[in-house]
């Protein structure tokens, strides 16, 4: 077995299997948790609604924290659109959950994902840059912070190296590739990485029982 | 002068701007006798103990993009990162880390979380009362959508078991224990304070009835510093016609166990209210001019009583708003622009925001909103108990340059707030910049221009 067909093989699916047995632990461990009923009068109904009210809304920025907060969410956002595109509109990408999921959808030119790909790491760059020397974030930030960044990166780094080469032989260049993408699956449920689904849990929470109050969400 | 339990001396000061126990020559910053073991110990499971999903989801969900620092108006004010909301929750973080999260034993395996020392703690105590208003405001900017006010509460929690409370709102917390008023009003101070009102104003006060529909209950400081709210209150409950009363054995409204961390003197403190509603059979529970009194009862007043509670319950605002709705009674129209401050457990955290719009197009007044006010209004800075504590006052002041710039902006004649806490903030901020707005009472302003003759 060569490095290619380690990486595509029992890594890759190894990983799989991390990701899904860490994401539903960690889900269970916070949702087995005790929770208490609520006996105060509702103003309105809450509950799904509500959670669903948030998960969505809170994607908006209200306008009184528009200005402090346009720099970071635009280049979050452009993060997430960015790492978007690369993993879904790839054609090689598509090609790839075609044979696991059997079904496909039209890919973008490979140079509209390269350039895509190179904003993305500019992003991303730009956004470490900002943790390292906002003392909001160097105060706030932990090892989880900055290897996040790392593994969440590395995969477009990878990537974007393969057309290139440098030299190195394509085999292993896209092995490495996988690989990255192996250890971006396995650290996601143990870490900061798991606002994936988190973020619903979240959101939801403050929705189901703040919306119950018409408080303001 | 009190003596309290855990053994200094506390003597009110009822003359300041703001109410408060006096200044102490020595600071009791710490509670009870215990080894710092016993401490961080008591801290971290008192903590954990009213740990639930909601709780866990949120310090799970973190991503640290340092937002809500932008929403807070200490950072703001000063521009240090200590004050970044999520922050104040760092050693609770690491305990729930450590202790509960789903990968605990990881944490505890590696030794990936350090173990919380008890000077971190006292530390904390500065982040987690001194400069925390528990206002909300940070929970409306977190992409995440965790509600750090609420985690601020429950930190609360374990600090008090801890014995690491600021020395005034223990005190303060302890005296509404024990006495029933975080500010010395016993029954016989309520009852004649209400008397004295009766006569200043030639209004019909209802005390102790033992039946009516409705309980009326003051907040100490309304009792104590703007007793006026009391017959304003009187005044338009009698105009309304509505079957009312006071009741020396339920008066207080304010909730300082809930504010120092205390849920058993919480849980006291609603009993007394909710006791005396029941007994009378009362059907709705009016309360005044309040901003976290409206959060302990009507939000939680349930959850501690352990089962729905049988009556309903109204800040003042809402109760005018539908009795000027409804045309129980009416008002003459006040031709003059004013603006107003929400009190942050009413409106952005309480869902009451309409209400005092609503009193405001009765009185047909020109309303100028704060910029960015409403839901996302800055806060006085004396919420959450904050107001009490002296060391906190250099802080508070910085902070309340905030407050005063977002008024300003409107250019209004008069500024109007509906909670005597936010009041009393103003009063001493105001003294202290030698400011020109003066926060004064709504319900007040529509007593004063009730049309009884129309009711």
């Amino acid at each position: 077995m060569d490095l290619l067909e380690f990486a595509r093989g029992p890594a890759l699916q190894l990983s799989i299997y991390v990701l899904l047995a860490g994401s539903i632990w960690r889900v269970l461990g916070i949702a087995l948790l005790q929770s208490k009923p609520d006996y105060s009068e509702p103003r309105q109904a809450g509950g799904l609604g509500g959670a669903l009210k948030v998960i969505w809304s809170r994607a908006f920025t209200a306008p009184a924290f528009k200005k402090a907060t346009m720099y970071s969410k635009t280049l979050g956002y452009t993060l997430h659109i960015g790492l978007f595109v690369t993993i879904f509109f790839f054609v090689p990408h598509i090609l790839f959950f075609k044979g696991i999921f059997g079904v496909s959808w039209p890919g973008l030119p490979n140079s509209a994902i390269f350039f895509v790909g190179v904003i993305t790491v500019g992003v991303a760059l730009a956004l470490l840059i900002r943790r390292m020397t906002h003392p909001v974030l160097r105060l706030i930030s932990n090892f989880d912070d900055y290897f996040s960044w790392f593994v969440t990166i590395l995969p477009v780094a990878t990537g974007l190296i393969i057309p290139i080469r440098f030299g190195v032989r394509y085999e292993t260049l896209l092995a490495i590739h996988i690989l990255s993408v192996a250890l971006l699956l396995v650290w996601l449920p143990f870490s900061k990485l798991a606002h994936t689904f988190l973020i619903f849990m979240s959101r939801g929470t403050t929705g189901a029982i703040l919306v119950r109050r018409g408080a303001k969400t | 002068m009190s003596t309290s339990k855990v053994g200094y001396d506390d003597t009110y000061d009822l003359q300041s701007k703001r109410l408060s126990i006096k200044k102490p020559d020595v600071r009791y910053d710490k509670q009870g006798e215990m080894t710092d073991d016993e401490r961080v110990h008591k801290a971290m499971v008192h903590f954990a103990k009213d740990f639930g999903t909601t709780a866990a989801a949120y310090l799970d969900s973190c991503i640290h993009c340092g937002m809500c620092a932008d929403a807070c108006h200490y950072y703001v004010a000063t521009g240090d990162p200590k004050y970044t909301p999520i922050w104040k929750l760092e050693p609770f973080k690491q305990a729930y880390k450590r202790e509960a999260s789903p990968f605990a034993f990881f944490y505890r395996l590696f030794g990936l979380k350090k173990k919380v020392t008890v000077e971190e703690l006292e530390e904390w105590q500065h982040l987690l009362y001194d400069s925390c208003t528990v206002c909300g405001r940070c929970s409306l900017i977190c992409p995440m959508g965790i509600d750090v006010a609420s985690l601020v509460s429950t930190a609360r929690h374990g600090m008090f078991k801890a014995g690491l409370v600021p020395h005034e709102l223990h005190a303060v917390a302890e005296r509404a224990e024990i006495d029933g008023s975080p500010l010395g009003v016993t029954k016989t101070v309520f009852a004649d304070r209400l008397e004295w009102m009766e006569d200043e104003h030639e209004v019909d006060i209802n005390i102790d009835k033992e039946q009516a529909d409705i309980l009326v209950v003051m907040s100490s400081i309304e009792i104590q510093k703007y007793p006026d709210s009391m017959a304003a209150t009187a005044k338009i409950l009698n105009a309304a016609g509505e079957d009312w009363t006071f009741r020396t054995d339920g008066f207080e409204a304010t909730n300082f166990g809930m504010l120092s961390g205390n849920l058993d003197w919480q849980r006291d403190m609603s009993m007394r209210v909710i006791n005396a509603a029941v007994k009378i059979g009362a059907k709705l529970v009016l309360l005044p001019e309040c901003g976290h009194a409206y959060m302990a009862l009507r939000w939680m007043g349930g959850n501690m009583y352990g089962k729905p509670l049988p009556f309903k319950v109204q800040h003042v605002s809402e109760y005018l708003a539908d009795a000027l709705n409804s045309g129980k009674i009416k008002v003459r129209k006040v031709d003059k622009s004013v603006t107003f401050h929400d009190p942050c457990q009413v409106s952005r955290r309480g869902g009451a925001t309409r209400a005092p719009r609503e009193i405001f197009k009765h009185l047909g007044v020109e309303l100028r909103e704060l910029p960015n006010g409403g839901d996302y209004n800055w806060c006085c800075g004396g919420g959450g108990g904050v107001v009490t504590i002296h060391r906190a006052d250099e802080l508070r002041y910085k902070v309340f340059k905030l407050k005063m710039e977002q008024v300003e902006a409107t250019e209004a004649e008069a500024l109007y707030s509906s909670c005597a806490n936010c009041r009393q903030t103003f009063d001493d901020c105001q003294s202290h910049y030698k400011w020109d707005y003066t926060a004064e009472s709504l319900l007040e302003l529509v007593a004063d221009s009730l049309q009884e003759d129309a009711a």
